[in-house]
């Protein structure tokens, strides 16, 4: 359907993406004017790259690795809980890194559960900070991730093809050869640069279970120059090669964008045939529940250890809790204002534009690269701590476009092309269209898109974390702050409540969007 | 009267050339092989597909560049006639004020007209709860609000089953006749043809025929029209 006339303007859409678009590049300008080239990178600084480099190559290496077994039980396994297993996978996502990193410690830290078995047989507890730690956290959030997408590529290949080896005979091994190992081919590279570029970027996992001079990121080394040695030179020059370090990544995850190549089936319910023999299932049932355990037990530390702290928190917690709230509440707001007129003006497009290319901005910059930019703009009109609570909001909003445009975008094409020539033909006009039609039918889609935003938003600590003076915070930073001054059960407690709040936070809003949706 | 003059309707690689006029008031069968082009006449009258050459003229006024809700047309489409998170009377409702905020005297008029069509007492009702038979009812009473001089059909009732696709196209001819409206129906069933149609377009190898009495072409196709019917 070329040339065909579309229901609504593409204005709202436009403004919104050059907000965006301003202030990310805007913010990328400013880091590069600002940045110091003149004292060079030091010793500290190339050890903080190839640090980084290294945690996110072993995370990638070490996710994938693991995902391959645990996607290909998943595909070839029914079993009772699996849909809900998957949609578990799912939940790292909007998990705050600072409870998981807690959960982490009381599993795997020096006093933690898998020490105390250690020492109870005589062995040495286990160390998690420095590089074991980072990598630890990193596979946590990203083996779930790596997973899906693995298994995605399992599920692309039609249930016709699968019928296909059946008949002519093939075993597990045989299958493996035609049809699991080309689509791995394709879908392992595109899974190791998803999880290499995330990590590349992890701040908050860096700043709780890194530290020290080996076991620093680049990112973390912008926060020290910062709240340290307040050299604003210096953490500009370090975030142009954080920045470097991104589009290096960014390059790598387009390069290996995987294909089709299986053709199209008729989408014929997905039945398996092989892999029957006793040892395949043992080994199948094996992945699945390692891979279990090692989410939830985590999960469930928190569980255990928050409850005990949730009773006696201290008031500072209630506070941060409170701005976390609203914090997340208005940074949910600005995402809806910026991704949803966005979202439609993309889907007008016939091809990739400026629009689309602005919504993908927020992937490519980290957070406290535009957090530093901002800084560094506000710096000579304002106090730039007195705005921590608003630029929080809005870093958290523009990071969060990218994943609600995924959202969104799929969805008002398909509203657009199912109703756009009705809504033409009755002369309805942008307005009319959009409050009777586009955001009515879009609202599930909205709902979740907003219940991501919050959720995110409520648990993130990376913006804050720059910009907070002692009086300030939200509550993952508050939670940090308990950490470092050793009250592990009030931090534990906190954790429970942050935890509690995050999903409350998407539920509503997912929730929301599906009430009484007529879809 | 509707005319096209010397028109060039272009629909990605292909295009399809019309030069004719229909009476007002006609009932105007669209006929042809599969792919021939009838959508894309049609399309070109309510305004999704633009003219590169030539002119559209409705009573005298050029509406070559009219966009889609300024033109004097009421359109069926295939399917997605109505939106689905909307009641009956609100989908209805669009023909009179596409924005829906309508008058007391608006909304007995959107009774009316559902009534006409035999959905009385089911205003509230959305899409979804209805039979498809009902659902092309539901259509028909917002193409009666619109009331539009022009009512193009592309092939609207082509999922129903024969008995009720007679119905509607009854229907169809009633409401034309009661508000005088060109009807334009696109058909690839011969008996639907000469039951609501007194004329017929032949819409083959990229040229939209002038019309010609219904039972004339279809009872002596040219040879074109012969392969695609099979009758040899």
């Amino acid at each position: 359907m070329a040339d065909r006339a579309q229901p609504i303007g593409a204005g709202p859409g436009i403004g919104a993406a050059a907000i965006v678009a301003a202030l990310i590049l805007g913010s990328l300008a400013a880091v590069a004017l600002r940045a110091e080239p003149g004292t060079g990178l030091g010793p500290a600084d190339w050890q903080a790259v190839r640090f980084t480099l290294m945690q996110a190559a072993l995370s990638a290496a070490i996710s994938v690795a693991l995902a391959v077994p645990v996607a290909r039980a998943l595909a070839r396994r029914r079993f009772a809980g699996r849909s809900a297993l998957i949609t578990l996978l799912g939940a790292p996502f909007i998990l705050p890194v600072i409870v998981a990193v807690l959960g982490l410690l009381t599993v795997f830290g020096r006093a933690g559960w898998v020490s105390q078995a250690l020492g109870a047989a005589g062995l040495e507890p286990l160390r998690i900070y420095g590089l074991h730690g980072v990598v630890l956290a990193h596979v946590f959030f990203n083996l779930p991730l790596a997973t899906r997408l693995i298994l995605q590529g399992w599920q692309e290949i039609p249930a016709e093809r699968f019928r296909l080896a059946a008949h002519l005979g093939a075993d597990a091994g045989a299958i493996w050869r035609l049809l699991e190992a080309p689509m791995l081919a394709r879908s392992v590279p595109a899974a190791l640069a998803v999880v290499f570029a995330i990590c590349l970027t992890s701040f908050a996992v860096a700043l709780t279970l890194g530290g020290g001079p080996r076991a620093t990121t680049v990112e973390l080394a912008i926060y020290q120059a910062f709240r340290f040695d307040f050299d604003l030179g210096r953490a500009a020059l370090l975030a142009c090669i954080q920045i470097a370090l991104t589009v290096l990544a960014a390059g790598l995850a387009l390069r290996a964008a995987p294909g089709g190549g299986f053709g199209a089936g008729l989408d014929r319910p997905l039945r398996r045939w092989d892999a029957q023999s006793g040892l395949l299932r043992a080994q199948d049932g094996a992945a699945i529940t390692l891979a279990a355990l090692f989410l939830l037990l985590p999960l469930a530390a928190i569980a255990v250890n928050g409850l005990a702290g949730v009773t006696s928190l201290p008031a500072s917690v209630f506070r941060a809790a409170g701005t976390s709230i609203v914090i997340a509440a208005a940074s949910t707001a600005t995402l809806l204002v910026l991704a949803v007129p966005m979202a439609a003006s993309i889907a007008m497009a016939r091809r990739t534009g400026w629009i689309e290319l602005a919504g993908l901005l927020g992937l490519a910059v980290s957070p406290l690269v535009i957090g530093t930019g901002l800084f560094i703009v506000v710096y000579p009109f304002a106090d730039p701590f007195a705005l921590a609570l608003p630029v929080t909001a809005l870093v958290n909003a523009i990071s969060a476009l990218p994943f609600a445009l995924r959202i969104l975008v799929p969805r008002a094409r398909a509203v657009l092309g199912d109703f756009g020539r009705l809504g033409l033909s009755l002369n309805m006009g942008g307005l009319p269209f959009r409050r009777l039609v586009l955001l009515p039918r879009m609202r599930p889609q909205i709902g979740f898109a907003a219940g991501l935003g919050a959720a995110l938003s409520m648990g993130d600590l990376g913006v804050i974390a720059l910009f907070a003076d002692p009086e300030v915070a939200t509550l993952p930073l508050q939670i940090y702050r308990l950490m470092g001054a050793y009250r592990m059960e009030a931090a534990a407690g906190a954790a429970l409540l942050l935890l509690a709040l995050s999903m409350l936070a998407f539920w509503i809003f997912d929730r929301g969007g599906r009430w009484h949706a007529e879809v | 009267m509707l005319r096209f003059e010397k028109a060039v309707i272009l629909n990605g690689d292909f295009t399809v050339r019309a030069n004719l006029a229909l009476e007002r008031g006609a009932r105007v069968a669209v006929i042809g092989p599969s792919g021939a082009g009838k959508t894309t006449l049609l399309e070109a009258i309510a305004g999704f597909r633009p003219l590169e050459a030539g002119r559209l003229v409705w009573d005298g006024r050029d509406i070559t560049a009219d966009p889609p809700g300024a033109r004097p047309v009421a359109m069926l489409f295939q399917d997605g006639n109505l939106f689905p998170h909307l009641t009956l009377a609100q989908n209805a409702g669009l023909g009179l004020r596409p924005d829906l905020r309508l008058s007391a005297e608006q909304k007995e008029r959107v009774k009316a007209a559902l009534a006409r069509v035999g959905l009385e007492g089911l205003e509230d009702r959305r899409p979804g709860a209805l039979s498809g038979g009902q659902q092309s009812r539901a259509a028909l009473a917002r193409v009666l609000l619109q009331d539009r001089p022009l009512l193009l059909l592309d092939e609207p009732f082509a999922a129903l089953g024969p008995a009720l696709k007679a119905e509607m196209l009854d229907l169809v001819a009633d409401l034309a006749a009661e508000t005088g409206a060109t009807l334009l129906m696109i058909s690839h069933d011969p008996d639907d043809a000469r039951r609501i149609a007194d004329q017929a377009v032949l819409v083959a190898e990229g040229v939209a025929h002038p019309p010609r009495p219904t039972t004339d072409l279809l009872d002596n196709p040219p040879p074109v029209l012969r392969a695609y019917l099979g009758e040899g």
